[in-house]
């Protein structure tokens, strides 16, 4: 516990430091604040509307390339673009994890509206990509079929 | 704090491609040690964010879903060889990983 709290010490002197110096304000390192209700929340369509994608509309422009069969759910590579213009976030959900949230992307300043990464899928489970663009907000879906569970438990 | 993150930055047309690998655990918190009996907590990267030589270009909330050693590749339009991309990471316990790349 010593280490963590003296590298947690020693990063937020930086972060201080920083700060002091005038090159960020402090809190802008990230735009948002981690969404604790939203992540932890046990159903996807609740942790949906908690991070503010509720009501979404289905859409053929979010494109989600996943494998049909995952042969090992702890490393399940997710790939997410989106299409529809002004795309502005991607978040991504596992139905049948115990917290379905797995991450929201915020993109800006020329950054495409793209993401791959590698997600933990606890059983076979839709994955869903939910997209907010110009204001309004769409989603997309496809199962994968999970062979050994990935939580570890 | 280098060590645990590698990076690579490539222009694929007029974008750059990003590749990110960061070395965490990314433990859940919800197994169990078997010695002990007791849960692992929970400890993984919540937060990340990139930047293309100082502007913010990507925001990203993780949850404890993200695999182990996570792995993100993201592209950023309007880029150039020699362009500076940095990625900034902090996990829950408020440990900070840092790395940079120059664009190839």
């Amino acid at each position: 516990m010593d280490q963590v709290r003296r590298n947690f010490l020693k990063s937020m002197g930086a972060v201080m430091a920083v700060c002091a110096a005038g090159l960020l304000k402090s809190g802008s390192v990230f735009a948002a604040t981690w969404n604790t209700q939203a992540f932890t929340s046990k159903d996807t369509a609740d942790a949906m509307k908690l991070a503010g994608y509720g009501g979404a509309a289905e859409s053929k422009d979010i494109v989600i390339k996943v494998p049909d069969i995952a042969e090992n759910g702890a490393v399940v590579p997710v790939e997410v673009t989106s299409n529809i213009p002004g795309t502005t976030s991607i978040a991504i959900f596992v139905d049948k994890n115990p917290s379905p949230m797995i991450a929201d992307i915020g993109f800006m300043n020329g950054a495409e509206p793209f993401i791959a990464t590698r997600v933990k899928m606890a059983s076979t489970s839709i994955v869903r990509a939910s997209v907010k663009a110009g204001g309004k907000v769409y989603t997309a879906s496809r199962e994968v079929k999970v062979t050994i569970g990935g939580c570890g438990g | 704090m280098a060590e645990e993150m590698k990076m690579r930055a490539t222009m694929q047309g007029d974008a750059v491609d990003v590749k990110v690998l960061i070395q965490h655990i990314m433990e859940t918190g919800l197994r169990k040690d078997p010695k002990t009996g007791k849960m692992i907590p929970a400890h993984f990267i919540n937060q990340v964010s990139a930047t293309l030589n100082g502007k913010m270009v990507l925001d990203m909330q993780w949850g404890v879903g993200i695999s182990r050693n996570p792995f993100v590749g993201f592209r950023v339009k309007g880029a150039k060889v020699g362009d500076k991309v940095a990625v900034h990471a902090v996990d829950n316990l408020g440990t900070v990983f840092d790395g940079e790349v120059v664009v190839a």
